[in-house]
């Protein structure tokens, strides 16, 4: 697989995903101008933060006039998830020069990971083809990020006149669906599943996402110590 | 002025925190029970965000006919396990809810 290819299929797995991101990114505009943000300031937070969730909450504690540490660390909360995506995906990385691991660590989003997870664990370790799985994940990366940023100009610029709530949203559930379903292939990944999954219905309630986080390790856990009875 | 440097101080936490293991990796040996934990990662990760996406409705756990994003889910979840094709799954999925939206 050459360089170009795997870009490519990086980018093309995220666009489903890009379904679904879109209309966040247009109420995101919406949201962020409404709380007071400038539009300038609304855009190059898309690219200086660039996390959709944490971007919401950022833009309705500055509205709301939240003490400054309280809304850093609250956005610290929301992304907390993504350190397990960072070593998740650790491993895969570690033999490129330091400039790709700060651009594929800014470009690390639920989406970007989730669309090339699948494919990164496909690769064979050590395989010509191994040596491009960056590749992969720049492209769903960039992908997400292009989307986004034209996302949430269209609701800086255009805003309310947008249609935006056409149920296309449902569009990241079912892409995850699509991409987790047929990663199941063992007990340990199936408790793993159940558990996160019941973990997070169950503490949602949690502020800033904090349940996610604990529901995600519940699962890891679970599935780790099955492994090891398995064996 | 505060506003530039709140976006810039999240920003950073915000890649500090998708840095911090790709940074970290051959600093550290990390335990082996480390390593064990990260093949679930994705399915764990991935199956917390979707779960209460089907299972809530403004907070209240809901598993009548009346959540439509529930049954349409688990209609891509048997596509998704029978096909393995993800637009596939994700039309069911969009065509279920359709559907359900309007019986």
């Amino acid at each position: 697989m050459r360089s170009a290819e795997a870009f490519s299929l990086g980018l093309r797995s995220v666009m489903p995903l890009l379904l679904g991101v879109a209309p966040f990114g247009v109420i995101y505009g919406v949201v962020a101008l409404q709380s007071g943000i400038p539009a300038l300031a609304a855009m190059a937070m898309s690219s200086i933060v660039f996390a959709g969730s944490a971007q919401f909450l950022l833009a309705q504690l500055v509205g709301a006039g939240a003490p400054l540490l309280l809304t850093a660390g609250a956005v610290g909360l929301v992304n907390l998830r993504h350190a397990l995506y960072s070593a998740s995906v650790a491993p895969i990385l570690a033999h490129l020069p330091r400039r790709w691991k700060i651009l594929l660590a800014y470009l690390l989003t639920d989406e970007a990971y989730a669309a090339a997870i699948p494919h990164l664990i496909a690769l064979k370790p050590n395989s010509s083809q191994a040596a491009q799985a960056h590749w992969i994940l720049f492209g769903s990366g960039f992908g997400l990020w292009a989307g986004w940023q034209l996302a949430t100009l269209a609701g800086v610029l255009i805003g309310t006149q947008l249609p935006s709530n056409l149920g296309l949203d449902f569009a990241l559930p079912l892409t995850f669906i699509a991409i987790v379903v047929p990663m199941i292939d063992s007990r340990a990944l199936f408790a793993a599943a159940v558990t996160a999954g019941g973990m997070a219905v169950a503490l949602a309630a949690l502020p800033y996402k904090v349940g996610l986080f604990l529901a995600a390790l519940a699962g890891l856990v679970v599935g780790a110590a099955l492994t090891r009875k398995a064996k | 002025m505060t506003l530039w440097w709140l976006m810039l101080a999240c920003g950073a936490i915000t890649f500090g925190i998708r840095y911090s293991f790709i940074a970290a990796e051959g600093h550290y040996q990390p335990p082996s029970w480390f390593r064990r934990l990260l093949p679930f990662v994705p399915i764990a990760a991935l199956t917390a965000i979707v779960a209460p996406e089907l299972l809530l409705v403004q907070g209240e756990i809901i598993l009548g006919g009346g959540n439509h994003r529930l049954w349409a889910g688990l209609i891509a979840i048997l596509v998704a396990s029978v096909w393995r094709n993800t637009l596939l799954t994700i039309a069911s999925g969009f065509v279920a809810l359709f559907v359900l939206q309007r019986i």
